[in-house]
Parts: structure tokens; C-alpha cells; sequence
């Protein structure tokens, strides 16, 4: 193709764009391409990173059944089928009862695996968003402020990791609970132990970013501390949080099951995850083997997607990876 | 050119004549591990509205650190302010409540730092952090603050504004943040603008056109400036006056003429014999002997001698004042101009003559 022809074949949003450059006063400088922010660069490269992908759509689909699943299923977990008639074996996986009945009290297991997951998610995450909360607070605070503060609540931290966290948050939630906790009870518990590492992150964090002189450039110009540390520094701060916090929920979901079965956990008329397990644990002998598998596999299958999506957000927010 | 640069008047009452900033014997140390840095010692100097003011010195002589401790942005510990008083438009700044320094930050006193690259922050656009500046000093809503970041873009020459006021920093060049600085210092008309190197991290041709845009919005604002650099070129295109500062101290004051074209103090007449110039051509490239000395350690009396060509056994052993050297209204901290120098001062003049035209 010649150099006319190519001039020839000009898009005509481009010519527009010149015709309009000429009324401009001093146009020294080129006006770039929209270019893409931090979040649209990140988002671009995790579309890309498969597992995290699918990862994300499992979450999202487990959400979306946690939250509209026992409005649509026929069964209520409170309302027992036949309380008259206990029975060693349940019903293996039919059309009707996809994930089989349990033996006992001949309930249905999806609904009590449905139902389970809207605590189960519930704690996974809310005692995420809580604990990175403290966590991002105290660890700004820490890294901000330095000198006697910083010590004081990073000594604070070393006692509190130095603590056998798991046997801690039995004694703590049975103390507290006694086996009947609320969902909100044991994440209030799991948050105020799981802060730790996300402080120690944040402070590391704060610690270098507020050397940075666009801090000093903001305190030039009568920026408040308050201001400085939430508004500043903290939006420069958030892919690692993002990527700390996401590992955490499976984590979580997992101490979640572990007190549960151990009876510790939430009220056991309620089911989670955990305490479906628990309550299977007596009749496995029997060949009931539907009746934990299915919250067994859930459990594995959300914790896998959830690092699926923590190591995919960890790649996106990556500057070195380029996908 | 009028006349600012004056012996300081005597401490405690507020500066008598229309001077903006008056800065009277300030000294701020560093107190480090290894002992104390007297970063600025003992320095004075005052800058009427509208005026321009360059400070000169290499690295450490002390010079950001001035600037640092008018804007009250020192991390006090380490640094200390020893002693001295900043007089800033009738108020003494060393002595208000943080609360109300805040209100004069950005507001009355703008600063324009050297890293255009650094000093915005990545995650948000240029537009937002105008604004965010505007807001907070003058009462007005976002909309308002918002096309007021759009106007100050427009003043510092940004073509487009409306688009580029939505743009975050690192999708701009250089020289394109550094006008991002310059309006956001602009955007609430200071009386006062402190540059810190504005040039520094910048390209040759870009330089000009900082410095040229700055002279302008300077004279059309009316605000004072002091212009921080180690670049004698930039401050004989921009200033009335000048200040040299050498290890924490004042060396040689005077207008911009007297400083660079009659020279009395030996630092700054080395200094001025090291710039490289065609006359020269040919010649030894004369260079100031030795280094900055270790701040822990200072020399005993004079602080460059040194270092210094002239020096003679009285400079080991009595500390030089800031001495009536040359034209009027020029100061140096040099024995050469007491009664003690008066044979040396002669030939020490010749030598600096010689060595600016032909090189040592």
C-alpha cells in the first residue's frame, strides 16, 4: 500500500479528532489514548488467568444459591419429614432428593447443604471483611504513626500469634457460645483472631508508601492525618490487602467446619457446612455415605475456588506478570 | 530593583516594611544516631511580595531544608528547630497551632516539589487531587473546586484541560506533571510559592518551558517566590535576589546581578568559576578542592577554608559574620572584608577575574 493510499483510508473519527485539534490554543502535547486505571488493568489480566475464572463463577453460584436456594427448594431444614420414624439408613441421591436423605430423621441433604452454605459463606466472609477491617486499621495506625504506638500494638500482635489460635477459638467459642452460638457470634470470634497478619501486611505497607513524596506533596497543601492515612495512602495500599483478604475466607470456612464438628460452633439446629458433618459422623458406619459427602465437597470445592480467585487476583495485581 | 535583602532586623517584633516572609536567624538540626547535623545554622533572610528569591547551594548546604521548616513539614524528632522565627505575612509560623498551619499550607504557602513523578499520587486523576486541595482551603462545592482544577490546568497551559483533568498521573509526560504541580500550587493563589528544584528531574528544552510558565503565572498572580536550585543558570533567568548557602549557612547574599556578576564571597566566586563557558575554551576547568565537610565534624571557624584558595591562619581561628562586601546591600561571611583582609581581598579579586576568562 502506498503512503496515499493509507492517507486515503483514514478513519473518519481520526480526521474529525484533527479538525478539532486545530481550535485548540497551544497544542504541544498530544492528548494520549484513554488508558486504563490500576482496577481495568488487573481485571483485564484476571479474565485471562483461567482457574481464577472459574474459581469466580463457582462463587458466584454458590452465592446465588445460598441466597435464593431455600426460597425455591420444597424443603424446610427446620421441619423434620417423619419425627415419628428414625431410621439407620437414609435414601441414597434420587430425581426427588438430589443429594439423597439422611439416616435419623430422614431429611433432605440438600437442603441442609443449601442452607449451610448461607452460614458457612456468611462466616467465611464476614469474618473476613471484619478482620481485615481491624487488621487494615490497626496496621495503618501502626505504620502511620510509628515510635511507641507501633510497638506497643505489634508486640500485641506477637502475643497474639504466638497463641495456639485453633485451641484458643474452642475455648473462646465455647465460653462464649456454648455450642449454641449465632452465626455472628463466631465471626466476631474468627475476626478478632485473624487480624494479625493482615496488620502486619498493612503496616509494612504504610510504612513505605508514606515515605513516598506524594504524602509529603499532600501535607503541603494542609491534608490531615485522618485524611492523609484513608484517602492517601491506603487506595495505593489495597491489591495486597485485596489479595491477603481473599486467602483468608477460605481459611475461615475452614475453622468454621473444624469448631462445628467439634460442637463448638453455631447452634446445631442451624447447619453449616460443619455441623452437617458432625451430625453424619454416627451413621457413616451404616453406609450413609451421601450425607457428608455432599458438605464435605462443598466445603473442599468453595475453598479451592476461593484460592483459585485469591492467586488470580494475586497475578493480576502483579506488576511484573504480564498476561 | 528595590531592595529586600536586609541585615535582619532585631527578633521579637514583626517585620516593619511590606516584607512577605521574613526568616531571622533559623536554625534547624538533625538529631540523628551518630550526633547532631546542623542543617540550617543561623540563617536569615526576607522576601517582599512579589518578589523572586533563589536560594543556591549544592546538595546538603542546607537549602530544602529551609524551605521545609517554612512549610512546618520537618518530622520533629529527629529534626529541631533550635532557634530563629519565620515571619509570614504578620504571623510568626513557628509559633501557631498546627491546626491553623494546616489552613496556611496549600493555601497561602504552595510548594512545588522536584519530583513531578512522585509527587502525585498514582491512584487517583490530577483533577482530583486539584480539587481536593481547593475544597479544603476555600469554601466551595465539588462542582465548583472541580472547574476550578479545570481553570488552573488551562492557566498552566495544558491543552484540552476538560479531558486531561480526568486523567490519572502516569498516563502524562514529565514536563506535563510538572504543570499538573505548578496549577495545583496555583489553584489557591498563594501568596507565596516555594519551588524546590521544579527543573531538576526535567529534560533541557522542558526546563525552559517550566521556568518561562512560572515567571509568567508568577507576574500575573503576584505572588512571591523562592525558587530553590543548585543551577545558576536557572536563577539568573528568574530572580531579584539571591541567596548562596554553604553547610547550613548563609555565604553571600545580594541581587542577582551583584551575586553572579561581582561575586565577594570565595564559595560563591568558585562556584561561579566552574561553570564551564566558551572563553574558557582551551584552559583547565578550575574546581572547588575537596568536599562538603562532614557535618558532624565541622571546621572549627570558617566552614569553607578548608576548601578555600584565600584562606589564611585567621579563618582557622575566628567564625566569619556576614560582612558588607562590594555594592551596596551585598553581604558575604568572609574575613576578605574585614579590616584584617584588607591586603588579601585585591588579589584575591584578580585571581577571580583571571579565573573567570581564562581557566586557571
Amino acid at each position: 500500500m502506498s503512503q496515499d493510499e493509507t492517507r486515503g483510508t483514514l478513519p473518519e473519527v481520526a480526521v474529525a479528532e484533527i479538525e478539532n485539534r486545530k481550535d485548540e490554543p497551544t497544542a504541544d502535547y498530544e492528548v494520549g489514548l484513554e488508558s486504563l486505571t490500576q482496577y481495568q488493568l488487573a481485571w483485564r489480566k484476571f479474565k485471562k488467568h483461567r482457574l481464577a475464572m472459574i474459581g469466580l463463577g463457582i462463587l458466584a453460584a454458590l452465592i446465588v444459591v445460598a441466597i435464593v436456594g431455600p426460597f425455591i427448594w420444597p424443603y424446610n431444614f427446620g421441619t423434620i419429614p417423619k419425627p415419628d420414624k428414625i431410621v439407620a439408613i437414609g435414601r441414597p441421591p434420587s430425581l426427588v432428593h438430589w443429594f439423597g436423605e439422611t439416616g435419623g430423621l430422614q431429611r433432605d441433604v440438600f437442603t441442609l447443604v443449601v442452607n449451610g452454605a448461607r452460614t458457612s459463606l456468611f462466616i467465611g466472609f464476614g469474618s473476613m471483611i471484619l478482620g481485615v477491617f481491624i487488621g487494615t486499621i490497626v496496621g495503618a495506625i501502626s505504620g502511620f504513626i510509628g515510635g511507641f504506638v507501633d510497638n506497643l500494638l505489634m508486640r500485641i500482635v506477637d502475643v497474639m500469634l504466638s497463641l495456639p489460635l485453633l485451641f484458643v477459638i474452642l475455648v473462646v467459642a465455647n465460653f462464649l457460645g456454648g455450642g449454641k452460638g449465632s452465626p455472628f457470634l463466631i465471626v466476631g470470634i474468627f475476626a478478632i483472631f485473624s487480624w494479625m497478619g493482615v496488620s502486619r501486611l498493612v503496616r509494612s505497607l504504610f510504612l513505605s508508601i508514606r515515605e513516598r513524596e506524594f504524602v509529603e506533596a499532600a501535607r503541603a497543601v494542609g491534608v490531615r492525618d485522618r485524611r492523609i492515612i484513608f484517602r492517601h495512602i491506603l487506595p495505593n495500599a489495597l491489591s495486597p490487602i485485596v489479595v491477603a483478604a481473599s486467602l483468608i475466607v477460605g481459611v475461615n470456612i475452614i475453622s468454621e467446619a473444624f469448631i462445628s464438628f467439634l460442637g463448638f460452633g453455631v447452634d446445631p439446629t442451624q447447619p453449616t457446612w460443619g455441623n452437617i458433618l458432625a451430625n453424619a459422623r454416627t451413621f457413616i458406619p451404616q453406609g450413609n455415605w451421601w450425607w457428608p459427602f455432599f458438605s464435605g465437597a462443598a466445603i473442599i470445592v468453595t475453598v479451592l475456588a476461593v484460592n483459585f480467585v485469591g492467586d488470580g487476583l494475586r497475578d493480576a495485581f502483579d506488576p511484573r506478570s504480564r498476561a | 530593583m528595590t531592595e529586600t535583602v536586609t541585615v535582619p532586623a532585631p527578633v521579637g517584633a514583626p517585620p516593619s516594611n511590606e516584607a512577605l516572609l521574613d526568616v531571622r536567624n533559623l536554625k534547624t538540626y538533625f538529631h540523628v544516631k551518630d550526633g547532631t547535623v546542623p542543617a540550617v545554622d543561623g540563617v536569615s533572610f526576607s522576601l517582599g511580595r512579589g518578589q523572586t528569591l533563589g536560594i543556591v547551594g549544592e546538595s546538603g548546604s542546607g537549602k530544602s531544608v529551609t524551605a521545609l521548616t517554612v512549610m512546618r513539614l520537618l518530622d520533629i524528632p529527629p529534626a529541631e528547630i533550635v532557634e530563629g522565627e519565620i515571619w509570614f505575612d504578620g504571623e510568626e509560623i513557628l509559633r501557631v497551632p498546627l491546626e491553623q498551619m494546616r489552613k496556611i499550607r496549600g493555601n497561602e504557602i504552595a510548594m512545588i516539589f522536584q519530583e513531578p513523578l512522585t509527587s502525585l499520587n498514582p491512584v487517583f486523576t490530577v483533577g482530583d487531587q486539584i480539587a481536593e486541595q481547593v475544597e479544603l482551603h476555600k469554601k466551595v462545592k465539588k462542582k465548583e473546586a472541580w472547574d476550578r482544577a479545570i481553570e488552573s490546568l488551562r492557566l498552566v497551559g495544558i491543552p484540552l484541560p476538560e479531558r486531561r483533568v480526568k486523567q490519572y498521573p502516569h498516563e502524562m509526560s514529565g514536563g506535563m506533571r510538572q504543570r499538573v504541580m505548578i496549577a495545583m500550587a496555583l489553584s489557591c493563589e498563594p501568596k507565596l510559592l516555594i519551588a524546590d528544584e521544579p527543573t531538576t528531574a526535567l529534560d533541557v528544552t522542558i526546563q525552559a518551558q517550566i521556568l518561562e510558565l512560572l515567571k509568567t503565572i508568577q507576574q500575573r498572580t503576584g505572588s512571591a517566590l523562592m525558587l530553590i536550585t543548585h543551577d545558576l543558570g536557572v536563577v539568573a533567568e528568574m530572580v531579584d535576589n539571591i541567596i548562596v548557602m554553604y553547610a547550613g549557612q548563609v555565604v553571600e547574599q545580594g541581587n542577582v546581578d551583584q551575586v553572579l556578576l561581582t561575586p565577594r564571597d570565595p564559595y560563591t566566586m568558585g562556584l561561579l568559576e566552574s561553570i564551564p563557558s566558551v572563553e574558557k575554551r582551551g584552559g583547565r576547568l578550575s574546581v572547588i578542592t575537596g568536599t562538603v565537610p562532614n557535618p558532624f565534624n565541622m571546621p572549627p571557624a570558617c566552614r569553607f577554608q578548608p576548601r578555600c584558595p584565600y584562606a589564611w591562619d585567621l579563618c582557622k581561628q575566628v567564625a566569619p559574620d556576614l560582612y558588607r562586601a562590594g555594592s551596596e546591600g551585598q553581604l558575604a561571611r568572609c574575613h576578605l572584608h574585614t579590616p584584617a583582609g584588607e591586603g588579601r581581598l585585591g588579589p584575591a579579586l584578580e585571581a577571580h577575574e583571571r579565573a573567570m576568562t581564562i581557566g586557571r
